[in-house]
């Protein structure tokens, strides 16, 4: 009867062993004032006086502006959306740099509603998770440069505002692209940088490239295993 | 003659009825139109911003045909501004009542076009027939848990009661054998195993050092673990499916994360960046959601309420009330202070896919955290990744000098000093 009593016991202190495996809660660490951080760190929580709620995310104080900030002399009213589609033009130049990053950006940003091609067939309206989203071809929908740009900064209807992802370069090369690809749905010649016109080989960056790069190398490191 | 004429007027007056006839279906149908090529059209159209029984940009739609006349809607939904600034009182109710939100015009579709799409919203709402089904599994699925834990359960009992009686039986047996005057015969007093084992000096010896040996390689899991987080998944306050985002609906990643480009956080979204879909997306489908409750016991759509909650989104009116709330996301990365990590320079410099640190987020329904984030894990990536180093100038000549250097046609990234105590540790 004791030797039950003994196994008994040793079962116990597995189970209370193995009871301290816990994923809700995050390990215990050795000497931890060397892991916190002296300042106050990305997302942390402080009891400093000011920071609400010990938050260290704060919005920046009002008039704020971020390095190299133009400002935008136009506001989210359909006048305005009218005066941006006419007045507002793109002052990036088409350089191949920028169509491939307005490229990447589009893939990442506008492609799972809008598609691959604009064509308004991204993965959320084939799920049918979005209806209704235009093709930039489609008829009546007068789509110019100013406009696109206008649409990123405030969004328009269903459509967000993209202006806390990017920043004003990227919108307008993102801006570039849209503008690409409509004038590839519609059969139109490309915005394309002059080395590209003259090598006569007119082909739309295709965005799939940023992305491919790190299965690439990842099949790199495959190799020289 | 007169029998020709008659019965010639005869098969005029039938013709007549019948031209008269297809006039007047051909009538009741333009007016009626069709609802299934009214969905396709509002699906394609009108979708974007209304929805049949909620307020979306627009208002909802469901019955509106009753509500205005249907010149007047022919002539809203062909070009609603010019109808606004002819003064019409009604457009500008409309207007004013919407957030003075412009509505796309339509000049390509047609009066029939949409008669069929009025037709499609005056459709009555179909009865939810579907839902019963979908809590039926649930509760199905869920009684057929409670059934195998009552099975369990009662085997279980039975071993127990088997066991009992065997007790029993064996107790009497051993009463009735002691009643019958049979007797056992009574073993000998051995040697216990124990005192054999110490006696015994070299097992004692072997064993001794075995036990250390295990003790030691124990102890030293035990300590290298320590700080080490890996697989850790806390319960986050608003539960977030990494799973349906990038998984299913192949969100990138950098969509939300959007400071990882550029940047040395890869950044929490802030809500707005949520909202920007959730706006359109007010609840899951019938089937996400019936997977939640299933799989992993969530309703989706509370947790989007949440959303909506703290980002202060008022569903009724479509707007912001301006009353926010900080979700307090529980961090699971962290690396400590003494170690520099820099979201951009992986990313965007190197091009390494978030999945080759992170794991398989897309499959994750809780985020957990997959790399043990220790250094010998960042040196070992290290030690195998090759440099990118096509289309960048900024590595040209470092590269050719380096690679003429280790005789190799790729760097590694050690190679480039990517083992050197001072890139991170400063």
């Amino acid at each position: 009867m004791r030797k039950i009593g003994n196994i008994f016991i040793v079962f116990l202190a597995l189970i209370a062993l193995a009871s301290c495996q816990n994923d809700l809660e995050p390990n215990y660490q050795f000497m931890p004032n060397m892991y916190a951080p002296v300042g106050y760190e990305t997302y942390g929580e402080y009891d400093v006086e000011g920071f609400e709620g010990g938050q260290e995310a704060k919005l920046p104080v009002e008039g704020t502006v971020p390095r190299g900030f133009q400002p935008f002399d136009y506001t989210n009213s359909p006048e305005d959306i009218a005066r941006a589609k006419s007045d507002l033009k793109n002052p990036l130049e088409y350089t191949e740099d920028n169509l491939a990053a307005g490229a990447q950006l589009y893939n990442i940003y506008c492609a799972v509603c809008h598609g691959d091609k604009g064509d308004g067939l991204g993965i959320l309206a084939k799920r049918e998770k979005f209806l209704g989203i235009p093709s930039y071809a489609a008829a009546g929908r007068e789509i110019t440069e100013g406009g696109v740009y206008h649409v990123q900064m405030y969004g328009l209807n269903t459509m967000g505002s993209y202006a806390s992802q990017t920043n004003e370069k990227e919108r307008w090369q993102i801006t570039q692209h849209v503008m690409n690809l409509k004038a590839a749905l519609e059969g139109k010649p490309l915005m394309l940088p002059k080395k590209i016109i003259d090598n006569q080989t007119p082909q739309l960056p295709v965005g799939g490239d940023a992305t491919a790069t790190p299965t690439e190398l990842e099949q790199d490191n495959i190799d020289s295993h | 003659m007169q029998k020709v004429n008659f019965k010639n007027i005869f098969s005029r007056v039938s013709l007549l009825l019948l031209v008269a006839m297809l006039t007047f279906s051909t009538s009741v149908f333009a007016q009626e139109g069709d609802a299934a090529a009214g969905k396709t059209l509002f699906n394609s159209n009108c979708a974007a911003c209304h929805k049949l029984d909620k307020k979306a940009t627009g208002p909802a739609l469901r019955h509106v045909a009753d509500k205005y006349d249907r010149d007047w809607l022919y002539s809203w939904i062909k070009d609603s501004q010019a109808l606004i600034k002819s003064g019409d009182a009604k457009a500008i109710e409309v207007f004013e009542a919407n957030n003075k939100a412009v509505m796309t015009s339509f000049p390509a579709l047609s009066n029939a076009d949409i008669d069929n799409i009025l037709a499609y919203t005056s459709e009555e709402k179909p009865l939810p027939p579907a839902p019963a089904p979908g809590t039926g599994d649930g509760v199905s699925a869920s009684g057929s848990g409670v059934s195998n834990n009552v099975i369990l359960g009662a085997l279980v009992f039975v071993f127990l009661l088997l066991i009992v009686m065997l007790f029993l039986v064996t107790s009497t047996l051993k009463k009735i054998a002691a009643h019958n005057g049979v007797e056992y015969a009574v073993e000998e007093s051995r040697k216990p195993l124990w005192k054999a084992f110490v006696e015994n000096q070299f097992l004692l010896l072997v064993s001794a050092v075995l036990l250390l040996l295990t003790a030691a390689y124990f102890m030293y899991g035990f300590f290298m673990q320590v700080g080490v987080d890996q697989g850790y998944a806390p319960v986050q306050p608003i539960h977030f499916s990494h799973r349906i985002h990038a998984g299913d609906n192949q969100v990138d990643c950098n969509y939300c994360h959007s400071s990882a480009r550029k940047s040395k956080t890869s950044g929490i979204p802030s809500l707005n960046v949520c909202m920007n879909c959730h706006k359109n997306i007010g609840e899951v489908s019938e089937d996400v959601l019936a997977e939640g409750l299933d799989e992993h016991g969530v309703d989706y759509n509370k947790e989007i309420m949440k959303l909506y909650d703290a980002a202060g989104w008022d569903v009724s009116t479509m707007s912001y009330t301006g009353e926010t709330k900080p979700v307090k996301w529980v961090r699971i990365h962290n690396l400590p202070d003494f170690a520099y990590f820099n979201h951009s320079q992986h990313v965007t410099v190197a091009g390494v896919a978030c999945q080759k640190c992170h794991g398989p987020v897309e499959e994750m329904e809780i985020m957990e955290q997959f790399s043990p984030l220790t250094m010998g894990w960042c040196i070992d990536c290290h030690r195998e990744t090759n440099v990118n180093v096509s289309g960048n100038a900024y590595y040209e000549k470092i590269h050719e000098e380096l690679s003429k250097k280790y005789g190799v046609e790729q760097l590694t990234a050690a190679q480039m000093g990517g083992l050197e105590c001072g890139k991170c540790h400063y």
